[in-house]
């Protein structure tokens, strides 16, 4: 278990200090794939560095399985890092080193054979695919491939728990899909606890079970994706979760529903075929969504009609599509 | 043309070329060899600690060590290289016991380059992206093995090319240090030909010199390019030796 308590940022500034986490307080529970969404600039990568003391926080705790690193010495400190696997936006791998080198580092650094780490360097290469990329240079692979390659590092040393800061950002759409399934599947698999940063609501929703929504430094609500998703509580999560441009204040009163395209085919299909498969015309409230090589991403906010039995064909349809996701919108005007 | 070379004091200087420049050759190389391995042995730690030990570096050291040893290295880089050898002099006298010769001027050629060393090395050390230094210490990495496993092997193309540049500086002082004593080229140029205007002599030497420089210039770019991971489908003996029969397997 994560848990990060009344953790503050100061980092100084000519002006004084700038705050840029204020007492962050979150637990993230063993096996949760938790997402921390908010926008550029709100303090994620300040947050995620904070976990495992890449950054000092200036006051409060981060206590790991009950430990606080902050308390700890630097030799403690770095033991515990091992256990604690990190994979980054620009992947930083060593680029003068093999794939397979690549894997083999951290094992190094911890002193395992050299036998053995290559031997488990290519078990892991396979985990993620790569299995014939071992002896080939980062600078030779695609960005897929080299986030990869970064995820078996990370997987290493059988880490407790995985940070990824932005992993998916320097990727495109259905690399970032394949990455975060296999992310995904990691989780499942081995049961690694993981922290997921991102700008993207999608990613959040493609993966996680648990999120928090940052904004200014300052942790806005926690829940579980269902929760936030359905019902954000704050101008912050209602800002990430809702479709730009669409104000609350202007949604009817009931029947609103919201839907996040995770890659499916694209959404004018989906509302033709909603009409002519149910007969069911639905209203397109507001929609951000992108058509990438065919498929879509995005959400969009969706008034369903005022017939009880109509608006239930409807839901049962769209909860039916692959790769669709949805969940109604509760009332704000109360 | 051949009148040129029929002349006697022509073909004398010849023949002092071709008895004196191998031994000439051997002691210039010899001077660059030992005195830029010396010049590295402190420049290169030097130049991790300016990289390693600065305000945003991933080892902070206080500021007051940073700026002495900062200072120092201006003052020295500042001097006139001649200038600098001739005053550790006697330094030269106290630990290899002459000031004279190919030993004598060792000791003021490192002095007069470890800190041009120092200098070239934090350039390529800072060229290293940060977030790989920060993902080895996210992986445990004490200071030490981040330097000694990513900051160095990482930068090896790029010290590589700064080690041609100091190596064939380091030619050049010593061939300079002709003037006060040194061995080798230098001194047949400078000291043999110039003070008895025997002006063969000195322009050989002097292609000799120019020979030496390229052919080092040569090795030492095509060695960084090797090393070179970075950049694929550069340098042919790369995709040759490393993929393909590796691929079979
Ligand atoms: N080392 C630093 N010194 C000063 N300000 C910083 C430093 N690191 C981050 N910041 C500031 O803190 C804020 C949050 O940064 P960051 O955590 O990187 O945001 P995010 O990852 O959410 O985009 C930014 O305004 C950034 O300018
Ligand atoms: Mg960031």
């Amino acid at each position: 278990m994560i848990e990060l308590k009344h953790v503050s940022k100061v980092f100084p500034t000519a002006e004084g200090g700038f705050h840029a986490l204020k007492d962050v307080s979150l637990t993230i529970g063993d096996g949760d794939i938790y997402g921390i969404v908010g926008m550029s600039g709100a303090g994620k990568s300040t947050l995620v560095r904070c976990i495992n003391l890449l950054e000092r926080p200036t006051s409060g705790q981060v206590v790991i399985d009950g430990a606080d690193l902050c308390a700890m010495g630097q030799k403690e400190l770095i033991a515990q890092r091992r256990s604690i696997s990190m994979i980054f936006q620009q992947f930083n791998l060593l680029m003068q080193r093999t794939c397979l080198k690549n894997i083999c580092f951290p094992m190094e650094i911890a002193r395992i054979k050299r036998a053995d780490a290559e031997k488990r360097a290519r078990e892991l290469l396979e985990i993620v695919g790569l299995p014939d990329k071992a002896d080939a240079y980062p600078a030779q692979l695609s960005g897929g491939q080299k986030q990869r390659v970064a995820i078996a590092r990370a997987l290493a040393c059988d880490p407790k728990i995985l940070l990824c800061d932005e992993a998916t950002s320097a990727l495109d759409p259905k690399t970032t899909r394949d990455i975060l399934r296999l992310i995904k599947d990691i989780n499942g698999r081995l049961g690694i606890t993981v922290v997921v940063i991102t700008h993207e609501m999608a990613v959040v929703e493609e993966i996680c079970t648990h999120v928090a929504i940052l904004d200014h430094g300052r942790v806005m609500e926690t829940g579980t994706v269902e929760q936030v998703f359905s019902s954000p509580q704050t101008e912050a999560g209602r800002r990430l979760v809702y479709p730009d441009g669409v104000r609350i204040e202007q949604l009817p009163a009931a029947n609103v529903i919201r839907i996040a395209f995770n890659g499916g085919s694209s959404y004018e299909p989906l509302i033709a075929s909603l009409a002519i498969d149910c007969g069911v015309k639905v209203n397109i409230l507001g929609a951000d969504t992108r058509n990438v090589n065919g498929q879509a991403f995005g959400t969009m906010l969706l008034g369903l009609p005022e017939d009880a039995g109509e608006a239930a064909k409807a839901v049962a349809y769209i909860k039916n599509q692959p790769n669709v996701t949805m969940e109604e919108v509760r009332d704000y005007h109360a | 043309m051949l009148e040129f070379f029929n002349d006697p004091k022509v073909a004398e200087q010849l023949g002092y070329l071709v008895k004196h420049v191998p031994f000439a050759v051997w002691e210039t190389v010899y001077t660059t060899v030992v005195a830029s391995l010396f010049a590295y042995l402190i420049g290169l730690p030097l130049g991790v600690l300016l990289v390693v030990g600065a305000k945003d570096g991933i080892h902070p050291l206080p500021l007051p060590l940073m700026q002495a040893v900062n200072t120092v290295i201006n003052l020295l880089r500042s001097m006139p290289f001649l200038i600098l050898m001739v005053l550790v002099m006697p330094l030269s006298r106290v630990i290899v016991g002459t000031t004279i010769g190919t030993v004598g001027i060792l000791v003021p050629l490192t002095v007069a380059s470890f800190p041009f060393v120092a200098r070239l090395a934090e350039g390529s050390l800072r060229e290293m992206d940060r977030g790989v230094l920060e993902a080895a210490q996210a992986m445990g990495c004490s200071t030490f093995q981040v330097v000694w496993k990513v900051l160095l092997p990482e930068s090896l193309p790029s010290l590589l090319s700064g080690f041609t540049t100091a190596f064939v500086t380091i030619l050049g002082y010593g061939a300079m240090s002709g003037f006060i004593g040194g061995g080798g080229l230098g001194s047949m140029s400078l000291q043999y030909a110039w003070n008895n205007r025997k002006m063969v002599v000195l322009y050989g030497a002097v292609i000799v010199l120019v020979i030496l420089v390229q052919i080092f210039q040569s090795i030492g770019s095509h060695l960084s390019v090797r090393a070179d991971r970075r950049v694929t489908g550069r340098g042919g003996a790369r995709g040759s030796r490393k993929q393909q029969p590796r691929q079979e397997k």
